[in-house]
Order: C-alpha cells, then sequence, then structure tokens
C-alpha cells in the first residue's frame, strides 16, 4: 500500500525536481566567466615550458643535457659548444611542444633551475610550426614569466 | 508518382536484410571514448554485439621496453585517464618488489590517500556520465563541479590535474605541500552531501530504475568465468577486493568495508559504486588523520634523488642525481606480477627485469578489457539502448583498453 502511494504520488520524481530547483535558486554560483577569471594554480604547476637567466642577465643553462638524457618523449633536443669567452652554453635548445607530455622530469632533472615548467597554459597556437620552440622563444617565455616561476620555486623549495 | 519493383532496387530474393548491421560509434558520445562496437540487430533486439578496439592503440608496452623505469612512469598516467594515480601505484609497487624496498609510511599514507582520491574521481565520472546516458543530466552538471574540487588536490600535490607523474619507485615524488590536509579534511566532510544528492535524484528514480534494473545481468559463475574484477564482480555478489584479499602498502591498517550487490545488473554495479564512494571517504579520513611523519620517499639515493639542497652543495649527491637522471638505476633479474585494485578493476603489472636499467617486458593487465569482451553476451537480447546503459556500467576507458 505504502509502495502504491509513493509510486501513484511521483514522490522520488518531486523529491529530485525539489533539490534541483534548490540547486538553481539556492546554490552559490560555482562556473568561472573563464578569459576574465581563471581557477587557482598551485606553485607546482606544469606549464609551458621556459629557460631562465641569472639576475645578471646570463643565461643558466650550461649545456649539461641531462633533460635532453631523461624526456621520455624525446622531446628535447640540444648542440653545445663553447661560447668567444670560453664558457659552455647551447647553440641549439629546441623544445617539441607538440611531443611533450609535461611530465616534468626535465625540470627536476636541471641542476641550475634553469628549465622550468611555468604557469602559463594559454600557448595554444593555429599552426603546428609555432609549437616547435627554440632557445630564443624559450629564454623569452623566461623573461616574461620570471617573476611568477621564481616566486613559485621558492614556494616549492621546501619540498624539493 | 512511380513503383518500385525488387529487380530495379536491386533486391534479390537472396539479399539478405536481416540481420541489420549497424556501427555504434567510435564517434558516438555515449560509446565513452573510441569504442566501435558492430551491432546486428533483429529489429530493435541485438543479436551480436561485437566491440572493435585498437583506435587508441599507442603501444605502451613496447614503448615501456625502451624507457628507464622512470621515463616509464608517467606514461601509465595515459592508461586510465580518469583515475591516473592507481595505475602508477601498480607499476611503482611492480618495481619496488624487484628493487625489495619499501617506501616509508607516510610515503605510503600519500599514496593511499591519492588512490582512495582517484577511485572518488573515477566513481563520480562514471555514475553521472552512466546517468547521462539513461537520460538523466543534472548529476553530470553537478558531478563535475566534485570532481574538479578533487583534481585541484591532484595539482596541488603534483602539478598536473591529470598527469600526474608524482608516485615514484620508491616513494612519492615530493611532500604534501602544507594546508593541503585541512582543504583536503574539509573537501572529506562536504563530500557526502554531495553523494546523498546524487542518491536522492538517482536512486529511486523511476526512469533510471526502469532503464537500469534487470538490464544486463551477469551471474556469480559468469562474472568469475569472464575474468571481472572490482565494482563489476562485486556487484555479482563476490566479495573480492584486492585493498582487502592482499593489502598493499598500508591498506591494512585502515578500517573499510566491501560493498557487495546481489543482483549482478546495471543498478546494482551502480549502487555499488556509490557505496564503493563512501567507503573511499571513509579511507581518505583516515590517511588524513593518521598521515605519520617523516620522509615520503627511500633514503637510498641510487634509486630516489637526492634533495635539490643537497645536490647543490655535495659532490656525491650530484653523481647520484646526475646518473639517475641519465642512466637511471638498475633493476635486479626478475619477475613480479603486482596488482593494484584500480577504480575499474584489478590492474596488474607484469614486470620482466633482466638486470638493465630498462623493463625487459611490461604487460599490463587491464580491468576493462576484460569487462569490455563480455558486452556481447551482456547485451544480447536486449535492445539497442540497453546496450548504451551496459557500456554506461561497464565504467570503459580506452586509454587502458587499448594500451
Amino acid at each position: 500500500m505504502d509502495g502504491f502511494a509513493r509510486s501513484f504520488l511521483l514522490t522520488e520524481i518531486v523529491k529530485g525536481f525539489a533539490l534541483t530547483l534548490k540547486y538553481m535558486f539556492f546554490m552559490p554560483r560555482v562556473t568561472i566567466n573563464y578569459p576574465y577569471e581563471k581557477g587557482p594554480l598551485s606553485p607546482r604547476f606544469r606549464g609551458e615550458h621556459a629557460l631562465r637567466r641569472y639576475p645578471n642577465g646570463e643565461e643558466r643553462c650550461i649545456a649539461c643535457k641531462l633533460c635532453e638524457a631523461i624526456c621520455p618523449a624525446q622531446a628535447i633536443t640540444i648542440e653545445a659548444e663553447p661560447r668567444e669567452d670560453g664558457s659552455r652554453r647551447t647553440s641549439r635548445y629546441d623544445i617539441d611542444m607538440t611531443k611533450c607530455i609535461y611530465c616534468g622530469l626535465c625540470e627536476e632533472a636541471c641542476p641550475v633551475d634553469a628549465i622550468v615548467e611555468g604557469p602559463n597554459f594559454e600557448f595554444a597556437t593555429e599552426t603546428r610550426e609555432e609549437l616547435f620552440y627554440n632557445k630564443e622563444k624559450l629564454l623569452a617565455n623566461g623573461d616574461r614569466w620570471e617573476a611568477q616561476i621564481a616566486a613559485n620555486l621558492l614556494a616549492d623549495a621546501p619540498y624539493r | 508518382m512511380t513503383t518500385h519493383t525488387a529487380e530495379d532496387l536491386d533486391i534479390g530474393e537472396e539479399t539478405q536484410i536481416r540481420p541489420f548491421t549497424m556501427n555504434f560509434g567510435p564517434q558516438h558520445p555515449a560509446a565513452h571514448g573510441v569504442l566501435r562496437l558492430v551491432l546486428e540487430m533483429e529489429g530493435e533486439i541485438v543479436e551480436r554485439a561485437d566491440p572493435h578496439i585498437g583506435l587508441l592503440h599507442r603501444g605502451t608496452e613496447k614503448l615501456i621496453e625502451y624507457k628507464t623505469y622512470t621515463q616509464a612512469l608517467p606514461y601509465f598516467d595515459r592508461l586510465d585517464y580518469v583515475a591516473p594515480m592507481n595505475q602508477e601505484h601498480a607499476f611503482a609497487l611492480a618495481t619496488e618488489r624487484l628493487l625489495g624496498i619499501t617506501p616509508p609510511k607516510r610515503g605510503q599514507y600519500i599514496r593511499v590517500l591519492f588512490c582512495e582520491l582517484g577511485r572518488l574521481l573515477n566513481h563520480i565520472l562514471n555514475i553521472t556520465t552512466f546517468a547521462l546516458d539513461v537520460g538523466a543530466i543534472t548529476p553530470a552538471l553537478w558531478g563535475f563541479e566534485e570532481r574538479e574540487k578533487g583534481m585541484e588536490f591532484y595539482e596541488r600535490v603534483c602539478g598536473a590535474r591529470l598527469h600526474a607523474n608524482y608516485f615514484r619507485p620508491g616513494g612519492v615524488a615530493r611532500d604534501m605541500p602544507a594546508g593541503l590536509i585541512e582543504d583536503m579534511l574539509e573537501w572529506c566532510e562536504s563530500l557526502p552531501k554531495f553523494i546523498d544528492d546524487l542518491d536522492t535524484l538517482l536512486t529511486e528514480n523511476r526512469i533510471f530504475k526502469q532503464r537500469t534494473v534487470d538490464i544486463g545481468t551477469v551471474t556469480k559463475a559468469e562474472a568469475l568465468d569472464w575474468g571481472f574484477s572490482g565494482p563489476m564482480l562485486r556487484a555479482s555478489d563476490v566479495a573480492w577486493d584486492l585493498r582487502k584479499n592482499q593489502p598493499y602498502d598500508s591498506y591494512e591498517e585502515f578500517d573499510f568495508d566491501i560493498p557487495v550487490g546481489k543482483t549482478g545488473d546495471c543498478y546494482a554495479r551502480y549502487l555499488v559504486r556509490m557505496a564503493e564512494m563512501r567507503e573511499s571517504l571513509k579511507i581518505m579520513k583516515q590517511a588524513l588523520e593518521k598521515m605519520p611523519k617523516g620522509p615520503v620517499k627511500v633514503n637510498d639515493y641510487k634509486i630516489c634523488p637526492p634533495p635539490r639542497a643537497e645536490m647543490k652543495s655535495s659532490m656525491e649527491a650530484m653523481i647520484h642525481h646526475f646518473k639517475l637522471y641519465t642512466e637511471g638505476y638498475h633493476v635486479p633479474a626478475g619477475e613480479t606480477y603486482t596488482a593494484v585494485e584500480a577504480p575499474k578493476g584489478e590492474f596488474g603489472v607484469y614486470l620482466v627485469s633482466d638486470g638493465t636499467n630498462r623493463p625487459y617486458r611490461c604487460r599490463i593487465r587491464a580491468p576493462g578489457f576484460a569487462h569490455l569482451q563480455a558486452l556481447d553476451f551482456m547485451s544480447k537480447g536486449h535492445q539497442l539502448a540497453d546496450t548504451v546503459s551496459i557500456i554506461g556500467s561497464l565504467d570503459i576507458v580506452f586509454g587502458e583498453i587499448d594500451r
């Protein structure tokens, strides 16, 4: 009898609609207006790559090729030769962003904190070729994001 | 107006019209990824369902043979991309077994914590999309909000929402950041409310029940014969859970129950998953409250890299760092089959090492593969729309089936 009454009065449907209406009118908004509002990112976030410089403008990378060795997707290509002043630097540092799997191992491997995966995740392009990053592009990324990258590295330093 | 005869339409007497063959997918949204299902239909009734797999095949197993153990790990995230850390767990455990090491307690607890979070994320996605398949849109809209919160925890601990690369042989990559435990505890307090709401919307709903009760019934014997595992097996009244039956990491220290379904139909599988979410929350709460202090990875610089500060000041540590990131570590020759209770079932890694720094062979046992092959007998005799609910309740993800 009870079951019949419940089935006849559509109780579970009414309950469901009541709940949905409650969510519709009495719950705070959860969506964000994306290009203007963004979700939170932690200091560990692994986004677009960047090559960093020392505060005096000297590039950090010493061409040890650890990142090239550890990269599971073999996305990094490095060529190195001594510069005019005799210091060892890269003459070529390419990352194929279409191969990269964003595992963060290059950043972990780098002994001088030169290659990092920065906080930028908005680097979609219209052509595939634009995603083959060279050294200039990576250094420009580093210059552009340095303040945030440095802050993130500092925040995460106790755990690394 | 013209009339057609059998001759000018080229329908001879021997032209076969029935059973009607139909392609379901690979672009169909209810196919949960890239499932191509060739259905032989007798009217609206399915006579034979033939899943065609391989559209997402990436050769992970072969690829791993050419990667060091460190490099192979991120590829496990890409198998079942709905709960990535559970896959890493299997590989990390297998490597640890060959190496003969045990991670420290805190490392184990963090792993348990994030495995259970992965189970929650997986079940939230599965239940809500399953409901979407059978006609309920609201759960999916609400579920993604909670899932997003869970993925924020993933992001805070490892730096990526999905492709974590966090569990490593010997522990986890880094310790949890300060404040994460409190935030996760808070989330664990608020999530039961969401599960209750989901319950209100679905469990008693007559439309949902009409679409799921007595659909795709699997008996106990069939479930065992077809190699089912996880919620699929438990919904058919078999109390089998690797976390209880052969505990790994620290699962024996946690107090939780295994929900078991009685009927083995789509509805029972839904109920089992709902109950499992509550059990996972219980485990997460215990792990957060009992989280021990101490290191998160083994203190052996031949396997786990030294801390950065030490690497920059000590020559010894620097050598270890370079050695680890170029050559990797050598794993003693041997073989192991290590399985974990992934959200979808028993996820196993059969790892053969020949003593070098790369696996000789890495065979991956994906639970979804065994479940998908049962689709034929489960959907036989049901209507086309029921096939959709069966696929939804199978919880298949093509990343792990095609590998």
